[in-house]
């Protein structure tokens, strides 16, 4: 607590509250949003595109269903379209969320307390949106539970030296352990919401949901330890779950994938995209809610050092592969690299160069650092980056195969562009749902974070 | 059995220094059965309370066992046992790739169990406690200098 206290005050740096709030108003404030705050036209006005792009997504996967996916542009040499660079995307979005409520609780970063909720929101949401795609990809989605161990008449098991099997456990056990803990941190702010609703069916509901939530000094010691022990468990899934995406293309011998570099750079880029959607949903959320007394400067600053260093991480990556194309001799490898620079997707590579790279660096100014506007406008930048890094690995590789005869080029086709843009429209509604129906602030941890919170050391 | 009328005795606090006081000497006059009530969790409130063990480290590691082993031991079996496939001449048992999942289900397995909420501090006395008299606790949580003390029908 004392930590918490002095990095709360200290005069130096933004507060990560703004002084005059007390248990009162911070539960009154956050609780509103749910509870008692209308909603607005402009809620409605954004929901409703995102539920009509969400229904987007719902057609053309129901067309795709019907015609099968000779409706893409996925055709060999490239069979791994838009669907698994959407996926990667996603997913690697979804990294910043679990990086923020389990590796920042486990350093004593508070100042997450305030941005962790959504972040693992956003996680969730996240997750959903890229495992709609692996589904549909494979052709016969209703077969999609062969991927799956289970006992079957054709007596056979999922191939477990394939790295597309282990990507199957990494995911589905990301989701779960992710939706586990945002539950758990969920409950004591639900009894909250519980004892504060006016509407009867509300308080049904949010009591269930907080299973008899009391705040005794026993439920929160027992909450406390599974809480940091989730924490733990949950770290090692942010550095696992991007690897094992990662393997999927590093134990492949195509030019461009197999690589050892993969890994780390990959766990990198996915933090670098996933703080820049934090960003990009903290901002205006924090604007229009009138959160900007928790969600404050420091936030936004300490997530923009995030985004720098993740981003150098990535461009120290992008610097590997070249100099290994160059210097490791392959000839495959040396005209993978050629080809980046100069083939026919080389705008799109030389443009992911300037997202990724050139443009995040303005964020070592610090007037830019916390300046909302240019934030947001660098985060929207490097989502657009981190989308073209998986497009290029994924298509530039496969284009030119090993034997000139069975080269190709990829071009995505409407139903593509339908189905991406459908997910980020799903992924929204969700988000405009989660504001109105669950606090989008920890309750509880902010309390803590409070000076009237601090109890002396015996 | 007859049910006691009352469930406890409780005082209110309004600060969480003020509630760990309280429960510190709660404690020590000698209340075993107490709890304290916060909106928020404080260091150190389940110790003044007299609750030490705690069984959640204990569940989790039993199940991170029990699911790596589960995990690692279904793939030997499918791969190498059951149904042994020639793939790239690997051998059947070639656990350098079980490695991945094994490790996925030691995490998922960790058992999903689960188990006053705006800005005041309770701390109760209950009645099956030994030493619970209603008037006498009533002055005991009084002395305590509480904002309120009521008591809790059962």
């Amino acid at each position: 607590m004392d930590e918490q206290y002095k990095t709360a005050v200290d005069p130096e740096r933004a507060p990560v509250i703004e002084p005059g709030h007390t248990f009162g108003t911070v539960t009154e404030k956050i609780s509103a949003i749910v509870l008692t705050r209308p909603a607005s036209n402009g809620w409605f006005l954004g929901f409703g595109i995102a539920f009509m792009l969400t229904m987007m997504l719902l057609y053309s996967i129901g067309y795709l269903f019907l015609k099968g996916i000779g409706i893409w542009g996925v055709n060999i040499p490239v069979g791994w379209g838009f669907a698994i660079v959407n996926f990667v995307w996603w997913i690697g979005i979804g990294h910043a969320g679990t990086l923020i409520s389990a590796i920042l609780l486990l350093l004593r970063q508070s100042w997450r307390n305030s941005i962790n909720r959504f972040a693992e929101a956003m996680t969730l949401f996240a997750v959903a949106c890229a495992g709609v795609f692996p589904a549909i990809h494979i052709g016969r989605p209703w077969l999609a539970y062969w991927l799956f161990p289970y006992p079957n008449t054709m007596k056979v098991w999922p191939q477990f030296r394939s790295p597309l099997i282990w990507d199957v456990f990494a995911v589905s056990t990301y989701a779960t352990i992710s939706a586990l803990f945002w539950f758990i941190g969920l409950v004591p702010d639900l009894a909250t919401l519980r004892d504060r609703a006016e509407n009867r069916w509300a308080k049904l509901i949010y009591g269930m949901l907080s299973m008899g939530w009391r705040g005794s000094a026993r439920h929160w010691h027992r909450y406390e330890t599974m809480y940091l022990l989730l924490a733990g468990l949950a770290t090692p899934l942010v550095l696992s779950v991007h690897t094992v995406v990662s393997f999927d293309f590093a134990v492949g011998i195509v030019p461009g994938w197999h690589t050892t570099i993969f890994p780390p750079y990959f766990v990198a880029g996915a933090i670098y995209s996933g703080f820049a959607m934090v960003l990009m949903l903290a901002i205006p959320i924090r604007k229009i809610y009138g959160l900007e007394d928790f969600i404050t400067e420091r936030h936004l600053q300490n997530s923009a050092k995030v985004m720098l260093a993740t981003g150098l991480i990535v461009a120290y990556g992008y610097g590997i592969e070249a100099f290994m194309g160059w210097y490791g001799g392959d000839r495959y490898d040396t005209f993978t690299l050629w080809n980046r620079l100069h083939g026919p997707y080389a705008v799109p590579y030389w443009m992911l160069l300037i997202c990724n790279i050139f443009i995040p660096q303005v964020l070592w100014i610090r007037r830019l650092r916390t300046s909302p506007g240019a934030l947001f406008f660098v985060s929207g930048v490097i989502l657009v980056g981190m989308w073209l890094e998986r497009f290029i690995i994924v298509v530039v590789s496969l284009h030119r195969d090993f034997l000139t005869s069975s080269w190709g080029m990829y071009y995505p086709t409407r139903w593509d562009w339908m189905t991406y843009i459908g997910t980020i429209g799903m992924f929204l509604a969700l988000m405009f749902l989660f504001l109105r129906i669950l606090p989008a602030i920890s309750i509880f941890e902010m309390r803590t974070l409070l000076p009237e919170a601090e109890v002396k050391a015996e | 059995m007859k049910r006691d009328p009352i469930y406890g005795t409780m005082a209110e606090f309004d600060t969480p220094q003020a509630l760990i006081d309280a429960a510190k000497r709660t404690h020590e006059a000698g209340y075993k059965k107490i709890d304290a009530y916060s909106p928020f969790p404080i260091e150190g409130l389940a110790e003044e309370i007299g609750f030490h063990f705690n069984e959640v480290p204990l569940v989790v590691l039993i199940g991170g066992i029990i699911g790596g082993l589960t995990g690692y031991v279904m793939q030997y079996w499918m791969s190498a046992v059951d149904y042994p496939l020639n793939i790239g001449g690997k051998p059947p048992h070639s656990w350098p790739a079980f490695v991945v999942i094994t490790f996925e289900m030691t995490i998922l397995n960790v058992p999903r169990f689960a188990f006053a909420s705006k800005d005041r501090f309770f701390l109760i006395v209950f009645s099956s406690d030994k030493k619970y008299h209603r008037a006498e606790t009533r002055q005991f949580l009084e002395s305590l200098a509480p904002r309120s003390v009521s008591e809790v029908p059962s």
